[in-house]
Parts: C-alpha cells; structure tokens; sequence
C-alpha cells in the first residue's frame, strides 16, 4: 500500500509539473508575455518592474525556475485590477463555492442514489423510462440555458425564487437546481448500472431466498456493493462540479470562485486567472488521488493489478 | 478470435436489416435532424432572410411573430441591436458543426493511434501512457479553455485547441481496451509468426477492427464537443461576438431575460436538438453495431 500511495504521489507531481509548463509556455507564446501583466494604466516603470519579476532578461530554464519557486512558496501574484494579493481574493470567495458545492453535491448524491436504484429495481417501468427519460434530456440541454429558463420561469413569470445574488435560502433554490442538472444524469446512470450488476450476483439471490425483506436486500445488501464501482467515475463527477460551478455561478451572479475567474478573464487580470487554474487543478489532482487510494483500500486488486 | 466474429457477425446482421433501417424511427428522426443542421450550415448564407450582423435599430428587441407585438419579418424575432435571431440561429450552426468537426478530427486521431500503441504494445509503454490518459480524463477541460482565452485570447482556435487538449482521452482509453482484446487474437498472432511489422500489424490488422467501436464514439462525441462550445462562448471564452455562436447568443439574452426571452430561448433549444440527435444516433449504432460497448 505504501509504494502504491508513493507512485500515485510522484504522478500527482509529474502532472502539476506538466499544468506549470503549460501555462509557462503559453505565456511566452502570445508574443510578449508583459502583455498579460499590463492594464491600460501601466507606466514604463510597471513593466520594467514585470519584466524583471518574471526574469524576462534571463534565460528560458531560469525563468521557468523562478515561476515555479514562487509557485511553490504559495506566491501566485497579485491582482492586476484590485491591486491585492490573489490567495486572498481566492480565500475571500471560497465560502460562498463552498457552500453551494456542497449543497448541490448532497442534494444530487442523494436524488442520484434513489433514482438510480428505483431505475435499477423497476426496470423498464413508466418509473425507470421517466428517469431515463431526464437523464437523456440532462445530457442534451446546455445547463446554463436551462438555468435561465429557470430565472425566466421561477423569477420573472411567477417571482418565487430570486434570479440572482446570494444570501438567502432561497438564493439557493435556483442555483442547486441547476448543479444538479450537471451532476444527476451521469451520477444517476453509474448508480443505475452498478446496481443491475450487483442484482444479478448470487449473494443477491441468497439473500432473497434467506427470505429477507425486499427493502433489507436492496438498500442494505445491494446497494453497499454497488457503491463501489461509481467510486472509480468520482473524478469525473468531481471535473462536472467543477464545470458546473463556473456555469452556475456565472448565470446566478453567485459571488464564488467561479465567478471570480470569468470576472477576470472579461478584465484581463491575467495572474487571478492562473492562480485559480493552479488552486483548482491541484485541489482535482489530489482529490482524483485521494479516491484512488480510498479505492484501492475497497478493492485490493487494484493495487496489485496497477503498480 | 470473439472480436473477428463480431466484425463478420455485424456484417451479416446489417445486411438483413438494410430493408428496415430507414424506417426505424430511433435512426431516421436523429440522422434527419442532423442532416438538416448540416444543410443550414453549409447553405446558411442562402437560407439566413438576412445576414447575421446586420443591425437595424429601428428594429430592436422585436417579439417572435406569434407573440402579439411581432412581425412575420423576424419570425423568431430581434435582438438588442436588431439582428435577426433566426439568422444568427442558422449561422451558428456553421460554427457549433465545424467546431465539431476539427474537434473530432483532431481528437480521435490522436487517441486511436495512442490507444492503439498502448493497447499493442503493453508493458510500460502501456502503463505510461494510460496513467497520462487518466489524468487528462479526470481534468476538467474548463480549466485548460479558460487557461487558453486567457492567454490566447478568445476565438475559433483556441476554442478548438482547448476542446481538443483533453478531448483525446476517451478515445484513448476505449482503444486501447479493444486493442488489447485483439492483440491476443489468432489472426494477430499468426501476423505476428510470419514476420510482420508491429507497425503494419497495428495498422492493417488492429486498426481495421476497431473502427465500429471508433464511429460509435465519433457520433457520442457531437454532442459533447457541441455542449463544451457552447459553454465556453456562453462564458466569454470561446467564439467572441459578433459572431453567431449559439452559446454566446445565449449570453446575449441573459441579462434582459425579464423583457426579451426569445434572445436566449431559441439557440439553447438548436443546442439542444443537435446534442439529442448526436446522442440519439450514437446510441442507436452502439446497439446495432456493438452492443458490448454500453459502458461509453
């Protein structure tokens, strides 16, 4: 288990070093790279002072080992338009990401797992086809299209729910419902699927023929099982929550990271851009590597198959 | 040996169904729906009553010809600065179908030949390979497109640069499993004895048996590739206005969404009924063309 946690760290690292260059060469791709530091308001001395920051003058290795030691020492720069460090606008907003992820991550969890066990036991009923039925038409509608139709449904028509901002609870109401657009059709197929293979096993059938109530032998005996092979898809889940987020935040104006990314882009505020990207693609890397591990401590096989 | 059946088994099985295809309703409703969205957008300028940037102030903000207030001038109506929604809905199938098409392209000629190798090859070229393709699986393509606006700066390539950075890795992934399948197959193993290239075996023995599970995934992949541009030109990171992106048309509606609805509601519905299509028809040839494949 310890050298199959140490090769997964050491590709967590190759794959942070692969974001890092990435974003180092395309900073030196689009011609001058002080372009990206610069606002309308920048003097001479400005971009002297970025061009010494960023080793412009040195050679390439040197000035990739500079940003990546200031990457490492938790330095992702400053804001361009605020003028403030960017960690802390990123912590400012994390509350508010957090709050909603969450949320919408429960809350669809838990429709997940109940619809898609009712898919899995009802099969081809008017039950299971409903429900199939919202899956196909959660993977063909654009969610950010169908959040405004919200706003246009619950907030202008007929003014239940606010169509932006936060604060309240029912703040949340509009933009749960739409993460939950992103994150329920595939969340339900993998419940709905693993648990039709968990139904068909023989421990199933002894189960029913101990004479265990139907109730006992799906949601107890069936369902932990099938939990196990979703688990292999939670980085993908987690990749949605991520795309959702943006989405979401930036139809509901919900103040989050998110929202602060999209803000930057529009600005221009180059270094809130890429220190978002690094935060976020850290935080998915180790999540990714954290359900490995929890994966390979439910399934043993996995670690001798994949070392 | 089960993959050589299945390819003739396929064969035989289409064969007898050639009479009906065209009849089944599951093909013909999405394969007609695309092929009408192919049409708007090769002959957009011909179909399109007016360009999609003409702006007529005096037109401005005009309702859809049902709604009372509306005109059969602008059947869907106009948008802020007076454009023609139906025009711009017709243009932009141009962008979101060519988007797809160099998406695709790109993509899936990447991950065949790196599934391929990987498949074929195995061992630690393999093992590389396939740990490379799951981290770009699990990487949200946001991330990498918004990284590219960024530097880049928004436009039609660097939309289809950041679709396809990590767009590779489906393809990759299930290629490699049905090159792994076939490596242990007798007519790959007697290519094999009699001296032949691992490099021809890839390609006219490998490659050859994996093109149902390849189109199968081509046709789930429009929608994907659809959806994504949407989302980014939706956010101000893929195609930047004017031009008729259905995604960005989408954002142009947002904020009067109280007075103006039909500025969003018809390119969010054709983005709609093309990913449904695509899926559809994907689903549709997974089921007659290699039923094993359930889980792409």
């Amino acid at each position: 288990m310890a050298r199959f946690i140490i090769i997964r760290l050491l590709q967590v690292f190759v794959a942070l070093i692969g974001i890092s260059i990435l974003i180092f060469v395309l900073v030196r791709a689009s011609g001058d790279p002080t372009d990206l530091f610069r606002t309308s308001s920048s003097t001479e001395e400005d971009i002297a002072r970025i061009r010494a920051n960023l080793g412009l003058d040195k050679p390439i290795p040197e000035q990739y080992w500079i940003f990546v030691t200031d990457l490492a020492q938790g330095d992702l720069g400053e804001s361009l338009v605020k003028r403030r460090p960017v960690t802390e606008m990123i912590f400012e907003r994390l509350p508010n990401t957090l709050s909603l992820a969450a949320t919408s991550f429960f809350i669809s969890m838990l429709l997940a797992l109940f619809l898609g066990v009712l898919g899995a036991t009802k099969r081809d009923t008017f039950l299971d086809n409903g429900v199939k039925f919202i899956a196909i038409l959660g993977q063909a509608l654009p969610g950010f299209w169908v959040a405004i139709m919200a706003i246009l449904v619950f907030s202008v028509y007929w003014q239940i729910f606010p169509p932006y901002g936060h604060g309240t609870p029912a703040h949340y109401v509009l933009p749960v419902a739409t993460m939950a657009f992103f994150l329920l059709p595939g969340m339900m197929r993998l419940v709905r699927s693993s648990m039709l293979d968990v139904l068909d096993s023989e421990y199933i059938k002894l189960a029913r023929i101990k004479g265990l109530p139907e109730r006992v032998v799906i949601w107890k005996h069936a369902l932990r099982n099938a939990l196990i092979a979703p688990l292999t898809a939670a980085g993908m889940v987690f990749a949605m929550l991520i795309t959702g987020m943006v989405v979401t935040e930036q139809v509901f104006a919900w103040p989050g990271i998110g929202r602060l990314i999209i803000e930057a882009l529009v600005s221009r505020d180059f270094p809130v851009v890429q220190g978002i990207i690094l935060m976020v693609g850290a935080v998915v890397l180790l999540i990714n590597l954290l359900v490995d591990i929890l994966y390979a401590y439910v399934d043993p096989q996995i670690r001798y198959q994949q070392m | 040996m089960d993959t050589v059946k299945l390819t003739t088994g396929g064969g035989v099985k289409r064969g007898a169904r050639r009479t009906s295809i065209f009849l089944k309703w599951t093909f013909f409703i999405p394969a007609a729906v695309l092929l009408l969205m192919v049409i708007m957008a090769i002959f957009a300028p011909v179909l399109a009553p007016y360009p999609y940037d003409q702006i007529a102030m005096t037109d401005r903000l005009m309702p859809p010809f049902f709604v009372e207030g509306g005109s059969t001038d602008h059947i869907l109506g106009t948008d802020l600065i007076g454009r023609d929604v139906l025009s711009r809905v017709i243009y932009g199938a141009r962008i979101s179908l060519s988007v797809a098409l160099l998406v695709i392209l790109i993509t899936a000629s990447i991950g065949t030949v790196l599934g391929i190798v990987a498949g074929y090859l195995g061992g630690r070229t393999d093992a590389f390979l396939m740990r490379f393709t799951d981290t770009s699986l699990s990487f949200p393509a946001i991330l990498i497109a918004l990284l590219l606006a960024a530097t880049l700066g928004p436009g039609y390539w660097t939309v289809v640069l950041a679709i396809s950075l990590l767009g590779w890795a489906p393809y990759a992934r299930i290629i490699r499993g049905e090159a792994l399948k076939l490596r242990e197959a007798d007519f790959v193993a007697q290519a094999r004895i009699i001296g032949t290239s691992p490099i021809r075996i890839m390609v006219r023995h490998i490659f050859p048996n994996i093109i149902n599970p390849l189109i199968i995934m081509v046709t789930l992949s429009v929608g994907m590739v659809i959806l994504t541009e949407a989302i980014l030109s939706y956010l101000g990171a893929g195609i930047p206005p004017p031009a008729a992106s259905w995604g960005n048309m989408v954002n142009d509606g947002r904020n009067l969404i109280d007075s103006a609805w039909w500025i969003s509601l018809w390119p969010g519905l054709a983005i709609g009924l093309v990913v449904l299509a695509g899926n559809f028809l994907g689903d549709w040839l997974r089921d007659e063309m290699d039923p094993r494949l359930r889980q792409i």
